[in-house]
């Protein structure tokens, strides 16, 4: 055995270094007859409903791509890789896809925490990274390399803000956000400030942490103030259990809130108690424009099911790559970062995106409310 | 007025179900003298029984009833009072005769276990509870509104009270285990089958917790195997609160707990509820180190 050991042990490390020299050096992601993109995504873990939409979109956006013959004359190798929706696994895998694989630009993630996370090391490699969906203001600001398709909390906030004040006709409103979170705190200050702007009046402003069960405290508190609509920022299992207590305590006036709600389990928690509440989000299947018509048949086809945001989110991120790489000529991590940055109306599929100067998208927001326990399309938002 | 008025049956609603889970805390400890920290994942395993349990007697009776949620909350609480036994017969038993402290940690082990084996099996995510219990239109009275499930919660609780005070006031085990919480050396020399009654007093506290967990799953119907930590920290505050060890302090401590909680959320800041919650504890203790209805006792050096 000894004898054996170290010839052994000295091959694997020849074997790792030749493997190690082939790695591609010239440009990054020109492999010989294909572009390589890098995604990481939470595939497994207690996001993955969110990854795996997201993975989907993506997926049907390569394959799109490439049956019309790829960009630049190649076709597009998508490179997935899976976080477990963990703290600190993104930054290995975004490492392992930029250095091993040599990929031209890495897609992801929907959460900004992990957003947050492989930004600085794109950046650092220069490597241009797209998020689908991370909405915290944060994700872009790491550096001139990290774009987003999605719209931001401020926008969203904003939104609510006009569309309660303009559409819902509330003069009196009350917000109910949650205290262990940034995308909810955030959204309640962005929506309280729009909301004033507009004229309105905030009358109770109460809060809760996350993992709560009981809200009839603050629900009592707030039905005293007698507002005529409350702003519920959070996600859909809070949101869910206070539509009900809300409900069984006599409130009957709308709840309204985010990004944060869209999940089939908010109605079937929610049931009944949450007909004829909106909230806003990046995309309607529903939408009767073309473009969302046929990537929800072509969705639909491939998986067997209806497309969310997410996917929708996931699908725009990766023809947006592609179609920056067409521009950039190139798989040049700096000439595809400019071509990012001088995108204008691009047409996608949650709506026609344009970068602004801190790179993230500046596009319109759907606004959805549920009846019969479906969501459905009110209106569209532009910017 | 009413604001306060309404406030107050939220607590109380709140509270009632943390006295549930308090009295099983507090029975151990009159019994064995240590915390059985895997009290409140028996309270989760309470509410899991009934989800699963619920498609069942659907098929049987039909569903939201009053018949078929008392039938699935007695189910519940029997699966949930044969797995206390089986936890004390495994996890506990063995070390009766070791040091309190060991005892303890293989509490939170048992507690560990239950939740993240909760999590592989159930699944991390929240489960939506069915509808066991017809829900009532909400009565209005003067500006109060009256849900039917916050009703029930206080009327189950009191009775399974007045059941407890006649198990132990009233009855032969009941007697037994006073005689083991005085004194077990003494109890087990007159012919009192120690093991017995402590195999009873776990069955008797989880089927309490697995009632308080329907209760819980019926008024915040979404379920996920962590949701014991919370209330059972609160409840074992709650016992404390009380003079643990002593029944009737128990459910004053939970009831105490959930006004507390519910006023401080209402007027003041739900950042700050658990602060307040655990302040009004430690100014109790201050005053009365042996919680409100509790004993004083001499420590024998």
């Amino acid at each position: 055995m000894k004898i054996w050991r170290e010839p052994f042990l000295a091959a694997l490390a020849i074997g790792f270094f030749l493997a190690g020299c082939n790695k591609p050096s010239s440009a990054p992601g020109a492999g010989n007859d294909t572009i390589k993109v890098g995604e990481f995504a939470s595939l497994t873990g207690s996001e993955a409903t969110f990854g795996q939409s997201s993975h989907k979109g993506t997926q049907l956006a390569i394959d799109d791509i490439n049956t019309v013959g790829g960009v630049l004359g190649k076709k597009i190798e998508l490179l997935t890789e899976d976080n477990q929706s963990q703290a600190g696994q993104s930054a290995t895998v975004v490492r392992k896809l930029i250095s091993s694989d040599g990929v031209a630009a890495i897609l992801g993630e929907v959460a900004s925490s992990r957003s947050l996370e492989a930004a600085p090391i794109c950046q650092e490699n220069k490597i241009p990274m797209i998020s689908p969906s991370s909405t915290n203001p944060r994700v872009t600001e790491t550096g001139d390399y990290i774009f987003r398709v999605c719209f931001i909390d401020p926008f969203q906030g904003t939104v609510m803000a006009n569309f309660a004040h303009n559409t819902l006709k509330l003069q009196n409103v009350a917000v109910l956000s949650d205290v262990k979170s940034d995308y909810s705190l955030g959204l309640a200050k962005f929506f309280k400030e729009g909301f004033v702007a507009a004229g309105g009046k905030i009358i109770a402003d109460e809060n809760y942490s996350g993992g709560d069960k009981d809200f009839n405290a603050q629900l009592t508190a707030i039905k005293a103030a007698n507002p005529d609509g409350i702003f519920v920022p959070g996600y859909y299992t809070e949101v869910g259990l206070i539509a009900l207590q809300a409900r069984q305590l006599g409130i009957t006036v709308p709840l309204f809130g985010g990004d944060g709600w869209e999940s089939s389990s908010l109605v079937s928690i929610g049931g009944t108690a949450l007909e004829g509440d909106y909230f806003s989000t990046h995309f309607s299947p529903e939408d009767t424009s073309p473009a969302v018509q046929n990537f929800v048949k072509a969705f639909k086809t491939k998986y067997n099911e209806t497309p969310d945001a997410m996917a929708a989110l996931g699908y725009d991120s990766a023809m947006m790559l592609a179609d920056a790489i067409k521009k950039a000529g190139a798989t040049d991590g700096a000439k595809i970062r400019d071509a990012l940055a001088a995108e204008k109306n691009f047409p996608g599929v949650t709506g026609n995106i344009t970068m602004d100067a801190n790179r993230n998208a500046s596009k319109p927001a759907v606004i959805l409310t549920i009846k019969n326990g479906q969501f459905k399309y009110v209106q569209t938002v532009q910017p | 007025m009413t604001e306060f008025l309404q406030q107050l049956i939220n607590g109380l609603a709140l509270g009632s179900i943390l006295a549930l889970i308090a009295l099983g805390y507090t029975m151990v400890y009159g019994i064995l003298r240590f915390i059985n920290f895997a009290h409140g994942d028996v309270f989760m395993l309470g509410a899991f029984a009934g989800y699963y349990l619920a498609p069942k007697i659907a098929a049987v009776l039909p569903l939201p009833s009053i018949a078929g949620a008392l039938v699935v909350m007695g189910i519940s609480m029997a699966v949930c009072a044969a797995l206390g036994v089986i936890i004390e017969r495994f996890a506990y038993r063995p070390l009766r005769k070791q040091p309190k402290l060991t005892v303890l940690i293989t509490a939170i082990g048992v507690s560990l276990f239950l939740e993240y084996a909760g999590q592989f099996v159930f699944g991390a995510a929240p489960k939506k509870f069915p509808a066991i219990l017809p829900a009532l239109p909400v009565t209005h009275l003067g500006g109060l509104s009256f849900n039917s499930n916050q009703i029930v919660v206080i009327a189950v609780t009191i009775f399974l009270l007045l059941a407890l005070r006649f198990i132990v006031l009233k009855t032969k085990i009941g007697t037994a285990m006073r005689a083991v919480s005085f004194n077990p050396e003494a109890a087990a020399l007159m012919g009192v089958n120690t093991d017995i009654v402590i195999s009873f007093t776990f069955a008797l506290g989880s089927a309490l917790a697995a009632a308080a967990g329907i209760l819980w799953a019926i008024n915040y119907p979404a379920i996920d195997p962590l949701m014991g930590i919370l209330p059972g920290i609160k409840a074992f505050v709650a016992a404390v609160l009380g003079g643990i060890g002593n029944l009737p302090g128990a459910a004053l401590g939970g009831v105490i707990i959930g006004v507390t909680e519910t006023l401080v959320s209402g007027y003041i800041s739900s950042t700050y509820r658990d602060a307040i919650a655990f302040a009004v504890l430690i100014l109790i203790m201050l005053v009365k180190p042996s919680g409100l209805l509790g004993k004083k006792e001499i420590e024998k050096v």
